[in-house]
Formats: C-alpha cells, sequence, structure tokens
C-alpha cells in the first residue's frame, strides 16, 4: 500500500443506495432535529416536568406562609412579590441540572452516537439548550395558576414577557449547564460539587426568597453583580403588568448576557468534544 | 511489520485506506503510543475483525477512522473521504456502533430511530419506513414503545445495531458489538449481522476480544497487539502459517519420551516427563505419521492427542503471550475506554 487513492468515484458510482448526503446539512435543520429528540421524552412523559416542580411548590407552600406572616398577614401582597422569585427558581433548578442528562449519555454512548452523526457540533449545544425553554415555560405557567387560588393577581401580558425573559435565561444557563457537564466528563461528583455549590448562593444573593435591602453591605454588592437579582427584579415588575419599570430593562440584559455567555462557552465545549 | 497479505496495494474498490495511523496521547506527564504507524486496507463487502487484547489500540483506531479522535499523525480514506479535510463526508457514509449503548435511556426505541434518520438528513416518511424495516428485521417489534432504559442487554444491542444502519451506510463500524451480552444474545446479535451481510453487502469493520467470534465470522482478521498490526490474514491462513497443529504423545517411560523427541526433531516444542507435545505441519496428517516412523524405531506412544490451532495459538505465537488468558483477566477488571 504505497498510496492514498480516495476510492469516492469507485465507492460511488455503484453505489445506488439513498445517500443521506443529497440534502445539505444545516445547523437550523439539524437544531431542530437534536431539539425534536430532546423533547421527545416530555411529550411522552408529560408528568416528568414535575419533577424539578416540586421544589419550587415546597417553596411556595411552607415558604410562603412565613413570609405572609411576616408581612402581617398580607396574603396577596406577599404573593405578588414571592410568585415572580419562585419562577426564577424554577428557570435556575430546572435548568442547572440539565447538564446531568448529557452527563449521562456521555457515559453510556447515545452523545458518543450523536458525535458521529454528520450533525452540527453548534446544533448539538444549541438544539439542548433550546429545549430547555418546553419545561420551563409549562412549569412557570403551573407555579402562577397554584398561587391564582390563593389571591395572587395575574397579568396575562406580564405572564408571557415574564416567561420570555425566563426562556431566554434558561437557554443561556441551561447551555452553562452543558458546559460544566462536558468538562467534567465521566467525573459525576464535580459536576453535582460545582452545581450546589453555584445554586443556593446564586438563589439566596439574588432576593429571590427575602429581600436584601436589609442584609449586609457584602451581600448587596454579590447581589449586585448576580444576574439573577436583576431576573427577580424584572420578574416582579413584568408579572405585575409594569411594562415600563428599569427593572424590565436590567433584567432583559442580564437574560440576554446569560445566553449569550452561555451559548458560546456551551459550542466551544461541544467543539472540542471527543 | 510483518504483513501476511500480499497484492493489496493496486485494488480500486477499496472502503478504507489507511496510512502510518498514529495516536499518542499525553498521560500523566509520560507520552502513551496507542496506536504506532498502522496501515489498513479493507475492500468494499469485505467482513474484516480486529483482535487484540484490551489496550491493544483497536478501539483508538476505530475512533480515528470514525473521525471521533483526529490522528496525531497519518492518513485515512474512509469510504472515500478523506478522515482529516472531510469529516463530515466520512460522517454522513458511515454507521458506526461503539461499545457503549447509544439509546437514549428515556427515549423511546421508535422514536430514537426516527432522531437518528432526522440526524443524518432522512426525510420524516423515509425515516418512519426504514425504521420500521429495522425494528422488524432486528426483532425489536415487541418493545418498539418501550424505553431504552426497560431493555434487556440484547435488545439494547440490537437497538444500537438499528441506530448505526438507519441511513443505510456502505461501511458499518461495530466496537466490540456482542462484549457484555450472554451466549445467546451473542449468538442471535451474530445471527442478525451475517444476515445484513448477506441482504446487503454492507462492509464490516470490527473490534473483537472474542477469539471464536473472530475466528468464524470474519473473513479477514488483524491482530493488534501494543499499538500496532502484528498479522493480517484469513484466520485459516494465519493458523496454519504461524501456529500448526498441536499434537502430543505419551510414551511409558520419560526416557522413550526423550529418544521420541530426538528422533522427531525441530517440530518438538518441549518434553514434559512423558509427554511430548509437537507443533506439526501438514494438519491431522502428521499423527499418523509420528506414530509409524517412531513405532519403525520402537517405540511405541501409549496416548496420543491432536488438536487444531486457534487464534490463541496464533496470538501466542505472535507474541509469546496467550490472548485467552488476557481476555479472561480484562473481563474481571474495567472495560478500558482507550482499548
Amino acid at each position: 500500500m504505497n498510496t492514498i487513492s480516495p476510492a469516492s468515484t469507485a465507492v460511488a458510482a455503484e453505489n445506488d443506495r439513498p445517500a443521506a448526503s443529497a440534502r445539505p446539512t444545516g445547523f437550523v435543520r439539524d437544531t431542530a432535529a437534536v431539539f425534536v429528540r430532546e423533547s421527545r421524552p416530555l411529550v411522552r412523559d408529560p408528568f416528568s416536568v414535575m419533577f424539578s416542580l416540586v421544589q419550587p411548590l415546597v417553596f411556595l407552600g411552607l415558604f410562603g406562609p412565613l413570609l405572609v406572616g411576616a408581612a402581617g398577614g398580607d396574603v396577596a401582597g406577599t404573593l405578588q412579590w414571592f410568585v415572580p422569585g419562585i419562577l426564577v427558581m424554577v428557570a435556575l433548578f430546572g435548568t442547572a441540572s440539565t447538564g446531568a442528562n448529557l452527563l449521562f449519555e456521555m457515559q453510556t454512548g447515545s452523545h458518543e452516537r450523536t458525535l458521529v452523526a454528520p450533525l452540527s457540533r453548534s446544533a448539538l449545544l444549541v438544539g439542548r439548550a433550546l429545549k430547555e425553554v418546553v419545561p420551563l415555560t409549562i412549569q412557570g405557567t403551573i407555579v402562577v395558576l397554584v398561587a391564582v387560588p390563593f389571591g395572587f393577581s395575574l397579568d396575562a401580558a406580564g405572564l408571557i414577557a415574564g416567561l420570555a425573559v425566563l426562556a431566554v435565561f434558561g437557554i443561556g444557563f441551561g447551555a452553562l449547564s452543558y458546559t460544566l457537564a462536558l468538562a467534567c466528563r465521566n467525573r459525576d461528583w464535580m459536576f453535582w460539587m460545582v452545581h450546589q455549590t453555584l445554586l443556593f448562593p446564586l438563589m439566596i444573593l439574588s432576593g429571590m426568597l427575602l429581600p436584601l435591602e436589609d442584609g449586609p453591605a457584602w451581600m448587596q454588592v454579590a447581589a449586585a453583580v448576580n444576574p439573577l437579582s436583576y431576573l427577580v427584579g424584572a420578574e416582579r415588575a413584568l408579572l405585575a403588568g409594569d411594562f415600563g419599570a428599569a427593572a424590565v430593562v436590567g433584567g432583559i440584559i442580564a437574560a440576554a448576557a446569560t445566553c449569550a455567555i452561555g451559548v458560546v462557552v456551551g459550542v466551544r465545549a461541544m467543539r472540542r468534544a471527543r | 511489520m510483518p504483513r501476511k497479505t500480499a497484492g493489496m496495494t493496486n485494488r480500486t474498490n477499496q472502503m478504507i485506506t489507511a496510512q502510518g495511523l498514529t495516536k499518542t496521547f499525553r498521560s500523566k506527564g509520560q507520552t502513551v503510543e496507542a496506536v504506532r504507524s498502522v496501515d489498513l486496507s479493507v475492500d468494499a463487502g469485505e467482513l474484516v475483525a480486529f483482535l487484540g487484547p484490551n489496550g491493544a489500540g483497536k478501539s483508538t483506531t476505530l475512533r480515528m477512522l470514525t473521525t471521533l479522535l483526529p490522528p496525531t499523525a497519518g492518513e485515512a480514506i474512509v469510504a472515500g473521504c478523506d478522515i482529516r479535510t472531510d469529516p463530515a463526508g466520512v460522517r454522513r457514509r458511515i454507521g458506526y456502533v461503539g461499545q457503549g449503548n447509544s439509546g437514549g435511556h428515556t427515549q423511546r426505541v421508535r422514536d430514537e430511530l426516527h432522531a437518528q434518520g432526522a440526524f443524518y438528513g432522512m426525510g420524516r416518511r423515509e425515516t418512519r419506513a426504514r425504521a420500521a424495516e429495522l425494528i422488524e428485521s432486528l426483532e425489536l417489534d415487541q418493545v418498539a414503545n418501550r424505553t431504552v432504559q426497560s431493555l434487556s442487554g440484547g435488545q439494547k444491542r440490537r437497538l444500537d445495531i438499528a441506530l448505526g444502519l438507519i441511513h443505510r451506510p456502505e461501511l458499518l463500524f461495530l466496537d466490540e458489538p456482542s462484549t457484555g451480552l450472554d451466549p445467546h444474545s451473542r449468538a442471535n446479535l451474530w445471527e442478525h449481522i451475517v444476515d445484513l451481510r448477506r441482504a446487503t453487502g454492507t462492509t464490516i469493520f470490527l473490534t473483537t476480544h472474542y477469539l471464536d467470534e473472530a475466528d468464524q465470522l470474519a473473513e479477514r482478521v488483524m491482530v493488534m497487539d501494543h499499538g500496532a498490526v502484528i498479522a493480517d490474514d484469513t484466520a485459516g491462513s494465519l493458523k496454519n502459517s504461524l501456529a500448526g497443529d498441536r499434537v502430543t504423545l505419551t510414551f511409558e517411560t520419560p526416557s522413550d519420551a526423550a529418544t521420541a523427541a530426538a528422533r522427531i526433531g525441530g517440530e518438538v516444542d518441549g518434553v514434559d516427563a512423558r509427554v511430548v507435545a509437537v507443533t506439526a505441519p501438514g494438519g491431522d496428517r502428521a499423527l499418523p505419521r509420528y506414530i509409524r516412523s517412531l513405532s519403525d524405531a520402537g517405540l511405541e506412544a501409549v496416548a496420543a492427542t491432536h488438536r487444531q490451532p486457534t487464534l490463541d495459538d496464533v496470538f501466542l505465537a505472535l507474541t509469546g503471550r496467550s490472548l485467552r488468558e488476557e481476555a479472561a483477566a480484562a473481563a474481571s477488571a474495567e472495560p478500558a475506554l482507550a482499548g
């Protein structure tokens, strides 16, 4: 074997099978294919969205009454303040652990299968991240609907806008979770360690559960650099129907920045994936 | 590097050609040569087995040929496309079944096949028809609407094969397809692979550390050890040329055995008390010939055995080590990913 001569002509000529290569591989089509695959288990088993809803509902049901008590029994006012925070919690916890699915698929063989398929690497990341929008929207809507009978006043346009901002954030945070999974490879413990280390500080330092105005100065500084603080502020304004609030702009910027950083970092990690 | 097959240079219908394929890894400050300058040539329609112990470099070679790993050096043309300059072309044309299970845990069998069709750019109708065809031919009908996590090991492996075949690839790579399966599932899986070959003429390139599999099913066996291909031929030729038939002759006394060994000469492997072990050329005709010639010299053997060589004998002749023992040792250890 002295020379390597591409046998493409010989192989292609006698191959009359339907060649998959006849259709061009496009990023959008690949992303759609990945999105559809990732969303299917949810369609087949809709109750699986309940899994990451348990924690936000526990907070709503067990933490909410304490807040009501602290507020002197003002249920409706407290819910108006608290529910938007719970929505952000849904987005945070739901998307933060999504990398675990990829981690598992990396350890079995599903991820390798997608790497050998003629799919754009960017689409592998973006399709997965976009899928986060589906459970997030369903879960967010359920949380709000659960709160309505207890006195939460719903502004439909505000809810749609609020969910849209959360979706943008969720795509970015999901992408970051996938990036973490790609970086951890077969070290599950590292994934969960980073996950646990970051999640609760991010949550507490966003003013999602308790107002930070009365906290020490360092906490307020930390909250000021936490994108979730802006998101919580924006959700509170949007769900109250206050579209013109300055907090809305801050929230949109925070969500867009998270999304941009997440997707850029995630795509880079996926391109390097083996 | 001894290459046992001649005349591999001027074939026109080659499905895989590789030259000087090399992969080195950095591990704990040391450079590990996983694959050392491997040359390969596989014709369209061939079924070739890559045989070797865990860690020999089989999977790493496969991962380079399937574009999962960029080679450190060397080049390869797979299904007409260069793995370096046109990896997307390679991916479109090949099917790959890795060591792991490629179906997503929470996905349903049929859904995974549909997703796989979309991954390969197939239209909806074509995908559905092809998925139905594969579900039937690989006997997945009963489990088509079940999630992958509920399948047995054999069913998961058949799904892996179906996923690898969705786009009717001209070349299918199988990395240890039957490892971890019980004997029944193994036989069943092989039946499917052989049927597929017969029906479509797909070229199959597989790795295995099961000697019997390589022996019975592959048309050509490449033996790999320490990152290099050390033999490449049909199982029969390898056994004849490298191993020879094994004959043992037992005598009344050790001194008879020693005299007999001296008379037989260069073909003797060793003498253990009253037993003389011989690697005999000429297959099963050797035993009567020895008995006759020793009898003429007044030496009567009290017992004799004859055994045809196995690929393990080939590996032993090539490396001085037994593949069977290494496989048994590896089976109790963790499967090596870079194997």
